[in-house]
């Protein structure tokens, strides 16, 4: 089980590393908000495999606030892009 | 029994997070990498979040975990779609190989009014 949980931090890892990649890459806007989306997924999962790792069931409840802000940052975005107009980013 | 589920589920769902990873970085406009990080995202985490049920199997737990994938299946599709629908009002590129745009010229980004077409005579409304 240790072997499993480290081979998926690792992969975890991995898959953050790229995704940093196009969060600082762009090139506009709404890539960033696709890929800082996609980096709130990654720490849900980030932080189910850290339930496992430490036996704590506590630590879920953090997911469940973690994907709740992460939609609630989605919605957030798009109307501040849709009310910006056209920009230079 | 349990083990084996639960390394199974944290695997297959760290491969799927590093298949929308890699879209995200390869895929060449915002429509496509949305394609890659909305579906394999969203089926990833909630496969990691369902490994944490198998794993303890208590009732408290079971229930937060399945409330992580509900709201996961629930709010990945309406954030891709108003973040997509904010992105083609913004004016991001698409891909030059792209082959068709349904909406091209029936979008005005000042009055933001989105205009139909006519079937019979094509003309638009």
């Amino acid at each position: 089980m240790d072997i499993v949980i480290r081979i998926t931090f690792v992969i975890l890892s991995i898959a953050m590393v790229l995704t940093f990649l196009r969060l600082a890459k762009g090139p506009t806007l709404p890539d960033r908000v696709v890929a800082l989306e996609l980096l709130a997924s990654l720490t849900v999962g980030f932080i189910a495999v850290h339930t496992i790792f430490t036996g704590e069931p506590h630590f879920i409840d953090v997911a469940v606030v973690l994907a709740l802000t992460a939609f609630l940052a989605a919605i957030g975005f798009a109307r501040y892009l849709e009310r910006g107009g056209k920009r230079d980013d | 029994m349990t083990e084996f589920l639960t390394g199974f589920l944290l695997i297959s769902g760290a491969l799927l997070m590093l298949i929308a990873a890699l879209g995200a970085v390869r895929m060449p406009d915002l429509p496509t990498r949305m394609h890659a990080t909305t579906k394999a995202g969203a089926l990833g985490g909630g496969l990691m979040v369902l490994a944490v049920a198998v794993y303890f199997a208590e009732a408290a737990v079971t229930a937060r975990a399945l409330a992580v994938v509900v709201f996961i299946i629930l709010t990945a599709p309406v954030a891709a779609h108003i973040i997509g629908r904010a992105g083609y009002f913004v004016g991001v590129p698409l891909w030059e190989g792209t082959i068709r745009d349904d909406l091209k010229d029936r979008y005005d980004p000042d009055s933001h009014i989105l205009h139909s077409r006519d079937r019979d005579t094509g003309k638009d409304e």
